[in-house]
């Protein structure tokens, strides 16, 4: 990846600070351990309840147990379900042995996220290990949230706890975010045309209760708190996996480092993030702004010398 | 477990993160096999098997823990000559009666304890049809038992008169129960496990040397189940196997071991122990029967018990009959004995639904239920419904069951006309438990005390309010009769504060149910409970539930603030005791196994027993007492014999009395299988009880000319997402948007076999009916080699109907019922069934559309109902068909 300075869009900093909270609770986030989750969807049945969302469409997708596709407008968290059924290498969490014979053959795996159907890329006898992977996710609450800084009405902002927040009253439906999210949270709701997406329940973090999702996560698979007490636990978390022989375990969006300046929400997987249908290397979508307004403005200035050389001459 | 209990699964889940391993034993791969260790998928039904060589594997390596065994089991008793075990006889147990299809089980009793209890004379009327359907006489005498057989959720059944009981603790002897045990399953060997369950040995030694490892002095393992287990004509034996295996490894009254039976209800539990069944009281005394329970007196002789606690019989039924009557109830008349309702055969919910069609049942009352989608062969509920005088609906929402006679099935292929059924249908819309007071008892007998959060809206009433007001009209209605039969409705101690709704008090309920002594003070143990009519109880097992004055059920003391067993959240019972039979959980001398597993144990400078739990022993019994020749009761129970409500003291490995399909489980095929039984003659449970003629076809089995005609399994089940029948889900827009439509889980090569789009349709056809369900083909369903051939199994989520915002044909439109004798649930997990692409025909054609399978397959109404067989070829059967 190209390689920026720090800036204010982009590298590690305090958000909150940043957005002109002096003195500021610590940042709150979400750490989602999918290695724990069962795939309940409590935490999506319980964000639409208190939040009011609508539901999303009564279709039957067939894409394993997931009938909700992706996170949008109208669904803030979404827990995807993921059937490997043809893996490397067994893998220590959940196999299945057939007893028919024939079905040993192993056969390589490129990686790739399927778009098919589960089931129809497997052939009849490539299956010895199996894994069906589950994992909620949510708007990453970015230290750099794109979305924020294109809004044009100010309707997107930081709240005191360092999370970004949709002001439904003020967003003019332009749609100016969508696009700049660099995993495809924020949408706009059909047949309302403002942008919706997880608040990461600010009116429950006011009034200083647990979103309703880890609220609801019988597993505590969800994880909330302090961002940076989250990061600990998470690396600690993944040390265990390690020691445990789980060497595929990462953290996903903890870096305070990475495209987004980190996210506040992250995630530890059992694959890469393409397999969970997340962005490997998300960057946010302003990062380049600076070095953008730079190269503009020396374009100018260049144009302008142009034009001034050109009168000079004529003198 | 996380499919269906996904919040009582944060505790697997915790002990996984302590370094518990999980395995996970399912015909498919759920969410729990997701985050399991190991996955072992195997045929549906083929359970007894599985477990069975597990016990096969712990008595042949003698991985059984032996002390525990020889001291605490029943593994030294002699069991009489007369004894045949189904190895000897092709699949029956000695006793088996041809012509009525009743085992006599008077020769599996203990050598020297001549069996009374359990032999009784024959009742006239009808009963129940076993297989083979024979009726009247000969059904009712097996049904009599099978009505008891609930009472002993609570303790074993009496050993019978004169209980001199033989033992060799060399447990060398013959015919002694560990000898009998090692015998009976000798077979069940990890090939015959392949053979059967289609697990491939290796994957069988990695349970059995996981389960073994962990099971001892040092360690202890779980075992849970849910309706997996249940759901089968086998379903009592499947539990018994478990039982076998968990006592033989010690894991009983230990902490960390036991079975837990994960209830398919918030509050199943509840509704057992005081109970929504036919055949039992509160407190699983009995439901009396019509010819043998003429008086108190005949009713507790008969169903109590001389030694144990099932001694104190009478002072459990005379308190209830107070707690029912009150002042009412008196010495002189046998305290209102009489006002009791009587059974005479098998009333439970499919021989009722039988009735119904029958033309014998004017009225029914469906609560939280939806048995027109929700219940096994639906078309045979729905069928019942039409045939009523008046039916009463009591839900959240229009479900399928009060709407059968506009939209249900039978309208829209003609069998059935809106106009012509006479079933007058009462909805009343109900309070959900966030708007009403009350108690969920879960699995672990916990009682939690709900509050109620906010009003019910609009004219949504608890069921408190329904039948406290229902009882109360009635009352105000026969007021002056001099009717008799109107005394037991006008005597009843029917007053409860009420608040501004004419919603009686919850706690003034569970008061009730506590008991109150002869001051009226609330008791605190069923102990201080006589049989003298000075106090009243409304179920023996909760007394204690209301202890000082305070609703114990309603404690929450975080776990935080006091110790790892946590008494003070919620009250368990009986006696708010956490883990039943903890005795166990010290060695004979009252000492603890291991420093590891200290439970309870005895404190030899107190002189009582001492743990973080309440001790399930008399307190200051020692744990050197033995007891006196003549000793009755409790007192009849020894210092080293922890299972105090059986009548021995001891854990039953075999069972001589109070089962009616054999002292010990064998395996047998579902009813509908796609195999011949691999290990016996006999194919299916001989004492299983099948239903009907025309509304209940079964499948032809192996042998039969139509057998391939159903070539494969199916298992219903539910989705984390719905519930139930779907009264509470499919109506609710998150969830259905999550589960939107019926499904069917296939495996790619089912898939491929018969053409299935993935996202499409099919049809799935067993001699019932025919039902269409989206597909969705997934790696999660294997086929397994098992009985010889490939086994593909078909899964099928059984939450849908006609009704809401998800729907979908119901999965339960498919099932036959046929029962297990000794509870009467039906088989809902291992039937067999074809599939074919494409939806379904509609209207009637659909009849034509089944009934040309059944055509093909030669079915009739005798089909597949045969009791005996002697062979892969049920046509050789010496079974009589009806």
């Amino acid at each position: 990846m190209t390689q920026t300075t720090a800036n204010h869009l982009f590298g590690p900093l305090d958000p909150a600070a940043e957005a002109g909270y002096p003195d500021h609770p610590p940042r709150l986030g979400f750490f989602t351990d999918t290695t724990v989750c069962i795939g309940c969807k409590a935490c999506e049945v319980a964000c639409k309840e208190w939040n009011n969302v609508p539901e999303d469409g009564i279709d039957f997708l067939g894409l394993s147990y997931d009938n909700t596709g992706s996170l949008g407008a109208s669904t803030w968290r979404h827990v995807a379900f993921i059937e490997q059924a043809s893996i490397e290498q067994p893998k220590p969490l959940g196999a299945q042995e057939p007893g028919v014979t024939g079905r040993h053959a192993p056969v390589v795996d490129l990686g790739m996220p399927s778009t098919a159907p589960p089931g129809t890329t497997a052939g009849a006898d490539g299956r010895t290990e199996f894994r069906w992977l589950m994992s909620s996710d949510v708007c990453k609450h970015c230290t750099h949230a794109a979305c924020l800084d294109v809004c044009p009405t100010g309707a997107l902002f930081r709240t005191e706890f360092g999370t970004v927040v949709v002001q439904q009253d003020v967003c003019n439906g332009c749609g100016y975010c969508v696009p700049a999210c660099p995993y495809g949270v924020i949408d706009q709701r059909k047949g309302d045309g403002r942008a919706w997406k997880c608040t990461l329940c600010y009116d429950r973090l006011q009034g200083g209760l647990t979103p309703a999702c880890a609220k609801a996560c019988p597993t505590e698979s969800i994880q909330f708190g302090v961002l940076d007490e989250l990061r600990e636990r998470a690396a600690a978390r993944v040390e265990q996996l390690h020691a445990a022989g789980i060497s595929d375990a990462r953290l996903y969006g903890a870096d305070p480092t990475d495209g987004v300046g980190g996210a506040g929400a992250f995630f530890l997987l059992l694959d890469e993030p393409e397999v969970y249908g997340l962005p490997p290397d998300p960057v946010v979508t302003t990062r380049d702004l600076p070095s953008m307004w730079l190269h503009a403005g020396a374009a100018a200035l260049t144009l302008l010398a142009g034009v001034v050389s050109t009168f000079w001459g004529r003198r | 477990m996380a499919e269906c209990h996904p919040v009582g699964f944060q505790w697997v889940m915790e002990a996984k993160a302590r370094g518990a391993k999980i395995i996970h034993v399912d015909p498919r791969f759920t969410r729990t096999s997701a985050v399991s260790d190991l996955h072992v998928p195997l045929r549906a039904g083929s359970d007894i098997a599985f477990v069975g060589g597990l016990i096969n594997y712990v008595l042949s390596a003698g991985k059984e823990f032996r002390e525990y065994v020889t001291a605490y089991t029943n593994a030294s008793t002699i069991v009489g000559a007369d004894y045949v075990d189904s190895e000897d006889l092709g699949g029956l147990f000695s006793g088996w009666d041809d012509e009525t299809h009743v085992y006599d089980p008077s020769s599996w009793a203990y050598e020297g304890v001549n069996v009374g209890a359990s032999a009784g004379k024959r009742e006239e009327g009808a009963g129940a049809e076993s297989a083979g359907g024979e009726s009247g006489a000969q059904g009712a005498e097996r049904s009599k038992d099978a009505e008891q057989s609930h009472q002993f959720g609570s303790g074993g059944a009496s050993l019978g008169e004169g209980a001199k009981i033989q033992t060799d603790p060399t447990l060398t002897h013959p015919r002694c129960v560990f000898q009998v045990l090692k015998r009976h399953f000798a077979r069940y060997t990890p090939e015959m496990v392949q053979e059967v369950c289609g697990v491939p040995p290796e994957l069988f030694g990695q349970v059995a040397e996981a389960l073994t490892d962990n099971s001892g002095r040092e360690r202890t393992s779980a075992f849970c189940y849910a309706v997996g287990w249940t759901h089968h004509s086998t379903g009592v034996q499947y539990i018994r196997t478990a039982a076998i295996l968990q006592l033989l490894l010690g894991n009983i009254g230990r902490p960390g071991g036991g079975i837990m039976a994960l209830r398919g209800h918030a509050s199943i539990q509840g509704s057992t122990d005081i109970p929504t069944l036919y055949n039992i009281l509160p407190g699983y005394l009995p439901m009396p029967h019509a010819h043998q329970h003429e008086s108190l007196d005949s009713y507790v002789e008969r169903n109590g018990s001389a030694t144990g606690y099932w001694a104190y019989m009478r002072a459990y039924a005379v308190s209830l009959l107070k707690a029912y009557w009150g002042d009412a109830a008196t010495a002189e008349n046998d305290f209102c004995f009489d006002y009791l309702p009587r059974v005479t055969g098998d009333h439970s919910t499919y021989a009722t639904v039988r009735d119904q069609i029958e033309g014998k049942v004017p009225g029914y009352f469906i609560l939280g239920q939806n048995p027109a989608v929700g219940s096994a062969n639906a078309k045979m509920q729905r069928l019942g419904l039409a045939n009523l005088d008046w039916l009463v609906v009591r839900d959240f929402v229009v479900i399928e069951s009060a709407s059968f006679w506009l939209n249900g099935p039978e309208i829209e292929t003609g069998e059935l006309e809106t106009t012509k059924i006479p079933t007058e249908v009462f909805f009343m819309p109900a309070a959900a438990h966030t708007e009403k007071d009350g108690t969920f008892t879960q699995t672990q007998r916990m009682l939690q005390w709900h509050h109620q959060a906010v009003e019910p809206p609009g004219d949504c009433r608890s069921e408190l309010w329904f039948y406290y007001q229902l009882g109360r009209k009635l009352r105000e209605k026969l007021a002056g009769s001099t009717d008799e039969r109107d005394r037991p409705l006008l005597d009843l101690a029917w007053d409860y504060p009420t608040d501004d709704h004419g919603d009686p008090d919850a706690e003034a309920v569970l008061q009730e149910i506590n008991g109150r002594g002869p001051g009226g003070d609330l008791l605190s143990a069923y102990t201080q409970l006589t049989g003298d009519g000075s106090t009243s109880c409304g179920c023996w097992i909760y007394c204690g539930v209301y202890a000082d004055g305070v609703n114990q059920a309603a404690r929450r003391t975080p776990g935080r603030e006091q110790n790892y067993v946590a008494p003070e959240w919620g009250w368990a019972w009986p006696a708010n005791r956490r883990i039943l039979y903890n005795r166990a959980s010290a060695d004979p001398e009252g000492r603890p196994w291991s420093e590891r597993k200290a439970y309870v144990q005895w404190d030899e400078a107190q002189g009582r027993w001492v743990g973080p739990d309440v001790p399930d022993f008399e307190p200051t019994k020692r744990p050197d007492y033995v007891p006196p020749e003549d000793a009755t009761a409790e007192h009849a129970i020894g210092g080293s014999d922890p299972f105090i409500m059986q009548a021995d003291g001891k854990g039953w490995l075999f069972v001589p009395s109070g089962l009616v399909d054999g002292p010990l489980p064998t395996h047998y095929e579902p009813h509908e299988s796609p195999v011949s039984n691999p290990m016996y003659a006999q194919q299916s449970n001989p004492a299983r009880e099948n239903y009907g003629g025309a509304y209940n076809m079964l499948n032809p089995v192996p042998g039969d000319p139509g057998e391939d005609l159903f070539p494969y399994v199916y298992t219903t089940y539910r989705l984390t997402e719905h519930h139930t029948a779907g009264g509470m889900s499919r109506f609710v827009p998150y969830l259905s948007e999550l589960q939107p439509a019926f499904f069917c889980e296939v495996s790619p090569e089912l898939a491929a076999e018969r053409g299935l789009e993935a996202g499409g349709w099919a049809t799935i056809i067993t001699a019932r009916t025919a039902i269409e369900a989206r597909v969705l083909v997934t790696d999660r369903m294997v086929p397994l080699r098992a009985g010889g051939k490939v086994i593909h199994q078909i899964g099928l989520p059984y939450h849908w109907g006609p009704n809401g915002i998800s729907t979908g044909d119901a999965a339960n439109e498919l099932l036959s019922v046929a029962l297990d004798p000794n509870v009467h649930i039906q088989d809902t997990k291992a039937l067999t069934c074809d599939i074919q692409p494409g939806r379904r025909p509609r209207g009637p054609a659909l009849l034509r559309y089944v009934e040309n399978y059944r055509w093909r397959g030669g079915i009739t109404a005798e089909t597949g109902k045969q009791a005996r067989t002697t062979g892969p070829a049920s046509a050789s059967t010496q079974g009589s068909t009806s």
